[in-house]
């Protein structure tokens, strides 16, 4: 089996994809020729052709909604935007549009639409090339985000995306990009929309993260006895699988990149106050970034929640 | 001469073309040194847009950009210190080292702000040039894009806002027939970027980019209409970026561009079309256009001296200004 990294594993996700299904097509900002920025897309225009790998206008509210109506008429679109900071034009599209479609119509359409692109700090570009503003998608219901942190994930959560009826905001860590390699089976196998994984078991701490936190947070629990969930889907997230861990350990640290004020954390926490409070032992605890635009460069490392801060909310949470 | 240009005017177009010719050379050779931790888009090639519609401005006129906007800065009036300072992280920098190269900010130069957000600048430079309108002070403001933000909607939005108020504002785009690698005859139909102006019933003006004459005269007209209540004007400069979309490099041997069409654009150098027309006018000697590139290379040695003896900002700076 093949070691790769997120690149080549999403790379062989959307390949065997387009191989399975005809109607599966690429669009984007310099995804065919040049293989998108982050080289995820190279190689398919040459297997696939312009029909189905299309190099686009600049133009992000064009690309979302012409997926839209690409994807509401038969195909099942696989939109790349070139960073996250650069979806903002389409999110008239995809809030406005995408996420309703199905619903609007009562049940008549669906739009089963990927939108990819990479967010995240820590890879020294300021501002838009850094953004992680996943909990504004989770903020629209009829969008699903999945954000993946592991090479082998990201194929099977990409997979399950594609063939999802309904549309997907997939995230993919820019940072983690080339960072991990493991093992990644050709051949299809999926990862299900809505489920986390247990990237470490324990009894004493409930960690939550995802994408590249997740990585940090499986640092700072080293030698200790700690559940570290891998959220994977961050809406709907496994609210099952948080709940029975939380009724096991009594302490919840959540630890995520986005700014604290409204990020993803704050629901998670307010739904553990709703349907586990009884078994807490002390407050949820949660270490992010700052409420702040990513500084530069100097401050990056600051910014983004680092071991020290994981495991300084753990010793927190630990208290209790 | 040209129309209108006398050799004095030449002089200074030619003067603020090399200081960002050298400025951004430098910065070539200074990049690998991984100090500077920003990407960073260098405007090689492309001098003479800048040059040439920033002279027709005043301080207080306003100027809005994007990605690539060391030049337009420059031309503008921003100091070197704080610029290079800037591209180093540092707290004395015209952003105060938040905002790298993409993000530079002089409100003193009429530069409230340049933003790699594609198409970003157009409305707000429209709004800037409303509120010169509606407070009547006399200002214009400039937008700069490249002929990628065509194709955004905020384009669109723009040039119909600035033309139904009759506004002060000038379009100006850079046409260097590339976005990222993507030809524009891969994006757009073949219409004139300056054709577009017609559909929103303003004057639009294409030509040489590298012939920093034509831009200078042509950004005149636009000028004075702007000044005298005429409203907006699309120019568009055909022009060529020599480096890489991003980074120090050329992209030439990766195959992004073909090699004739690049060597074509660099034999029609903008700075060199604009010093040969000055020596042949006798306006200026070979020795002294020697004689300026020591003196602003000693101003770059001096701003880069001075950003890399700044003080990086302060982690207790990180939730200032954000209210
Ligand atoms: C809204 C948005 N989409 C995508 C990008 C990524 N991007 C940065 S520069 C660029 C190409 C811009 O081309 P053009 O406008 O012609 O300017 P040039 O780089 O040629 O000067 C792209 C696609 C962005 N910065 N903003
Ligand atoms: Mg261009």
């Amino acid at each position: 089996m093949a070691k790769l990294n997120m690149v080549q594993a999403i790379n062989l996700a959307l390949r065997e994809e387009m191989q399975r299904d005809k109607d599966v097509v690429i669009l984007g900002e310099d995804v065919g020729r040049d293989g998108g920025v982050f080289r995820v897309t190279e190689g398919l225009l040459d297997i696939f052709g312009q029909e189905r790998v299309i190099d686009t206008p600049l133009a992000e509210s064009g690309i979302v909604g012409v997926s839209i109506g690409m994807a509401a008429r038969g195909l099942k679109p696989i939109a790349e935007v070139q960073f996250m900071g650069f979806i903002y034009p389409a999110l008239d599209q995809i809030s406005s549009h995408a996420a309703r479609l199905r619903s609007r119509s009562r049940g008549r359409y669906t739009c089963p639409l990927v939108v990819r692109t990479p967010y995240g700090a820590g890879i020294k570009a300021p501002e838009h090339h850094s953004e992680s503003t996943e909990a504004l998608f989770c903020h629209m219901p009829g969008i699903k985000v999945a954000l993946p942190s592991t090479p082998y994930t990201a194929k099977g959560l990409l997979i399950s995306a594609i063939r999802d009826p309904d549309p997907v905001i997939f995230l993919e860590s820019a940072r983690l990009y080339r960072l991990i390699k493991e093992e990644v089976p050709e051949g299809e196998y999926t990862i299900p929309l809505g489920k986390a994984r247990m990237a470490r078991e324990g009894k004493d701490v409930t960690v939550i993260s995802w994408g590249a936190m997740l990585h940090r947070c499986l640092q700072a629990t080293e030698g200790m006895s700690a559940d570290v969930i891998d959220l994977m889907t961050l809406n709907p997230f496994d609210e099952e699988m948080i709940y029975s861990s939380v009724k096991k350990t009594g302490r919840v640290v959540i630890v995520h990149e986005a700014a604290k004020t409204c990020g993803l954390g704050a629901e998670i926490s307010a739904s553990i106050a709703e349907e586990a409070m009884l078994y807490l032992k002390g407050p949820v605890t949660r270490v992010t970034a700052y409420d702040a635009v990513l500084p530069l460069p100097k401050l990056e490392d600051y910014y983004m929640p680092t071991v020290e801060r994981i495991k300084r909310g753990i010793e927190e949470a630990l208290k209790y | 001469m040209t129309d209108g240009i006398d050799k004095e005017t030449l002089f200074r177009l030619f003067e603020t073309m090399l200081r960002i010719r050298l400025f951004e050379d430098r910065v070539v050779r200074l990049y690998p040194g991984q100090e500077m931790k920003c990407p960073v888009h260098l405007c090689i090639g492309q001098e003479a847009i800048a040059a040439g519609v920033c002279l027709h401005l005043k301080k207080e006129d306003y100027i809005f950009s994007t990605h690539r906007s060391h030049g337009h800065c420059i031309a503008k009036g921003m100091g070197l210190r704080p610029l290079a300072a800037e591209l180093y992280g540092r707290s004395t920098g015209c952003s105060r080292g938040r905002g790298g190269s993409m993000h530079l900010t002089d409100p003193e130069n009429g530069i409230p702000g340049t933003t790699a957000i594609v198409g970003g600048c157009i409305p707000i430079a429209v709004g800037a040039a409303l509120s010169a309108q509606m407070k009547r002070n006399g200002r214009i403001a400039v937008a700069f894009f490249g002929d990628g933000a065509v194709e955004e909607g905020t384009f669109h939005e723009g040039l119909n806002y600035a033309s139904l108020r009759r506004l002060p504002v000038i379009f100006v785009c850079e046409n260097n027939f590339y976005a990222t690698n993507s030809p524009q005859k891969a994006r757009q139909p073949e219409v004139n970027i300056a054709d577009r102006a017609a559909g929103y019933g303003m004057p639009g003006v294409a030509g040489d980019g590298n012939d920093v004459m034509f831009v200078h005269d042509s950004c005149r007209e636009a000028v004075e209409r702007a000044r005298s209540g005429g409203g907006p004007t699309l120019l568009e400069f055909r022009t060529y970026r020599w480096k890489a979309h991003v980074g120090p490099d050329s992209d030439i041997a990766a195959g992004c561009r073909p090699a004739a069409e690049y060597e074509e654009w660099v034999r029609r150098c903008p700075l060199e079309l604009c010093g040969q027309r000055l020596i042949k006018e006798k306006a200026l000697t070979e020795d002294d256009i020697d004689r300026l590139t020591g003196s602003i290379e000693a101003e770059i040695d001096d701003a880069v001296e001075f950003a890399m003896n700044s003080p990086f900002p302060q982690q207790s700076e990180i939730l200032d200004h954000v209210y």
